[in-house]
């Protein structure tokens, strides 16, 4: 085992990848040797690999993914870099209604062997266009796989699965996620999508929480178990496909539920996981579902604005305590 | 040309003809769910573009699109089958008129978003030029398309990388009812070209010879990797944009003057005078199209629905 960042986790499945196929390319914005990365994740790769596989392309996000797609279709597995999250509203067509439905559309004649890897998540002061959530955007477009990893060794394995699979993927990093640290086996291996991963084990109550917040519902965990409360931290690791068993057996265990994400809470992920808990354990539940995400407003720019608004761990034990 | 290639032409453009024909007759039985956009009147642009395609070269369509798949070698059969939402049918009846593909013949699908297939086809074109092969893609859209940011985004990266890519508009003057001249200044969508530093050629779009010519040039410069090519081709639709529209907003001299121009009409009267072919050798063919429709029909009516639970099926590729 060795400790690499969050951000050299994604490079190395990314180098490894393209070492062993040579149909998987990258193309983005600024992600070749110029810049090499917004957040540096391919800094290195295209004196490795060459222009021709790490392509700096125009700001043209729905040609962008569209060539994806054409890539994809046609032999090759593209891996897509689009700089911010919030910009792939640019290219939503080509996600949602090219990428996400040709292989069901044309009757599964074809895979769409398709990587979109970008950064969510607010934090860090850049406002309303670079600072949203939008994982429950693509939650609701069938055919679409919607990982989140929250550490480097799912950042690593998640990446190759994805890139190793035959479906469009929503591959959604978190900007504050890219300069941690975490150890990572020295061979090859993979993480495999819908298996969710039980970050802290408890009986009182169960957080579930995605990307970054998961270490902020690890730090609520830390700070309740002083008063007594024994909790339990669920990361689904892939929103789609979901982990429902694992998640329904610890509400079965807790009978308490607080669900954490970043995106604002109207229709957002908090909203879908506590469908699925009332839909299907809500006889397990001794207590209401608490949902801990943004409230329904742009990312406002202001440090102490955008505190305000985004889901934290004092948040997050308030939650908690109005259920136990 | 040789006589066979000509005879060949003839064949494709009486096939997409016929077969529109024979799905409007459908429609008005019902037996086409849904709606339809009917290919006739633009037959020479698809067959004179296709003609020059290989195979393994890709296309990518509309959803006007059934001309595109008879034209590069999709079978009739399963063509009117997916039509008519059968199990059957190219896309197993998940598909349906807008959303005919046939991985096998290199027809990478229709999409039913205006201007969608134009990025789709510049990543057709990247992934050629990774693999190293000299195959090539034509992506068919309409004037209405050339108005939409994709285009811009699509033609400018094919141009820069220098993509084995064919833009060829359909320019049959209306966006659904929206005449040309209502939403841009330009007369020839050609020109546009120009802003992206590649060839734009306006060419006759009912005149399958000219269409053939143009392409045939613009396929040359694809597989020397010189990159690509915008070819406008002006052209008309026979009926209105989709279903029972009776395309009023069309003025009645216009119509009357394409319907003079039609394609297929002017291309055998060239074969006739010109090409040295016997009237009866193309009734002959006119035969053979017959049958092979009627035939096509038969099966697309004889053939099933689809088992309700297949609704849930191909969402997602198979685990490796």
């Amino acid at each position: 085992m060795r400790e690499i960042t969050y951000r050299d986790a994604l490079r190395e499945a990314l180098s490894e990848e393209m070492q062993k196929d040579e149909t998987v390319f990258l193309l983005g914005e600024d992600i070749g040797r110029c810049w090499e990365g917004a957040f540096k994740v391919t800094k290195g790769l295209a004196e490795k690999f060459g222009d021709e596989r790490v392509r700096d392309t125009p700001i043209s996000e729905s040609a962008i993914v569209g060539a994806a797609v054409g890539a994809a279709i046609t032999g090759m597995h593209p891996i897509v870099e689009i700089m911010f999250g919030d910009l792939t509203t640019l290219a939503m067509d080509q996600i949602a209604n090219q990428a996400a439905k040709i292989r069901y559309m044309f009757g599964g004649q074809v895979e769409v062997p398709l990587v979109v890897r970008t950064p969510f998540g607010g934090g860090v002061n850049i406002a309303a266009h670079h600072s949203q959530s939008l994982e429950a955007w693509f939650m609701h477009i069938p055919g679409l796989l919607v990982a989140l990893p929250s550490t480097p060794y799912d950042a690593k394995g998640l990446l190759k699965t994805a890139i190793r699979g035959g479906d469009p993927v929503m591959f959604c990093e978190h900007k504050l996620l890219y300069p941690i640290k975490g150890l990572i086996p020295d061979e090859d291996y993979t993480v495999p999508f819908g298996v969710a991963e039980v970050r802290s084990e408890g009986k009182d109550v169960t957080i579930f929480a995605t990307s970054f917040m998961i270490h902020k519902a690890l730090e609520a965990a830390r700070m309740l178990k002083k008063e007594g409360v024994s909790v339990e931290v669920m990361d689904p690791r892939t929103l789609v496909p979901l982990d429902k068993a694992k998640l329904i057996s610890s509400v079965q265990k807790t009978g308490r539920l607080v669900i954490v994400s970043e995106g604002c809470k109207t229709a957002g992920v908090t909203a879908e996981i506590a469908a699925v808990v009332a839909e299907e354990a809500i006889d397990y539940l001794d207590a209401p579902i608490k949902r801990v995400a943004e409230p329904d407003t742009p990312i406002p720019f202001s440090p102490p604005l955008e505190r305000y608004v985004l889901p934290n761990e004092k948040r997050i034990i308030k939650a908690v305590r109005e259920i136990i | 040309m040789d006589k066979a290639k000509m005879v060949k032409i003839y064949r494709k453009m009486l096939e997409i003809r016929f077969f529109e024909e024979k799905v409007f007759e459908l429609y008005g039985q019902n037996l086409v769910p849904g709606t339809i956009h009917l290919y006739a009147g633009q037959e020479a642009v698809a067959v004179g573009v296709c003609e020059n395609l290989r195979e393994d070269d890709y296309i990518v369509s509309t959803h006007r699109g059934h001309g595109h798949c008879i034209a590069k070698g999709a079978k009739l059969d399963k063509t009117m089958a997916e039509i008519l939402g059968k199990k059957t049918g190219y896309c197993k009846g998940k598909g349906g008129s807008m959303h005919i593909a046939d991985f096998s013949i290199g027809m990478l699908g229709a999409t039913a978003v205006v201007g969608a297939g134009l990025p789709i086809a510049t990543g057709a074109g990247l992934s050629i030029k990774l693999r190293g092969t000299d195959q090539v893609v034509a992506c068919f859209f309409g004037d209405g398309a050339s108005n939409q940011g994709t285009f811009h985004e699509a033609i400018n990266i094919a141009a820069i990388w220098k993509l084995p890519v064919l833009f060829v508009c359909e320019n049959n003057l209306y966006a659904m009812g929206t005449c040309q001249t209502q939403v841009m200044l330009l007369k020839d969508i050609a020109k546009r070209a120009s802003a992206y530093g590649i060839p734009g050629v306006s060419v006759n779009g009912n005149n399958v010879l000219d269409i053939f010519e143009v392409a045939q040039e613009a396929g040359k410069r694809a597989r020397n990797h010189e990159g690509p090519t915008l070819i406008e081709c002006k052209t008309y639709r026979h009926k209105g944009h989709s279903r029972f529209d009776p395309a009023t907003y069309r003025p009645k001299e216009e119509v009357k003057a394409w319907l003079e121009q039609d394609p297929l009409h002017q291309f055998k009267k060239w074969l006739l005078e010109a090409g040295n072919v016997e009237t009866t050798y193309l009734d002959q063919i006119e035969k053979q199209v017959i049958t092979a429709i009627e035939s096509a029909v038969k099966f697309a009516k004889d053939s099933p629905y689809p088992d309700p639970h297949e609704a849930l099926e191909d969402v997602h590729a198979e685990w490796r």
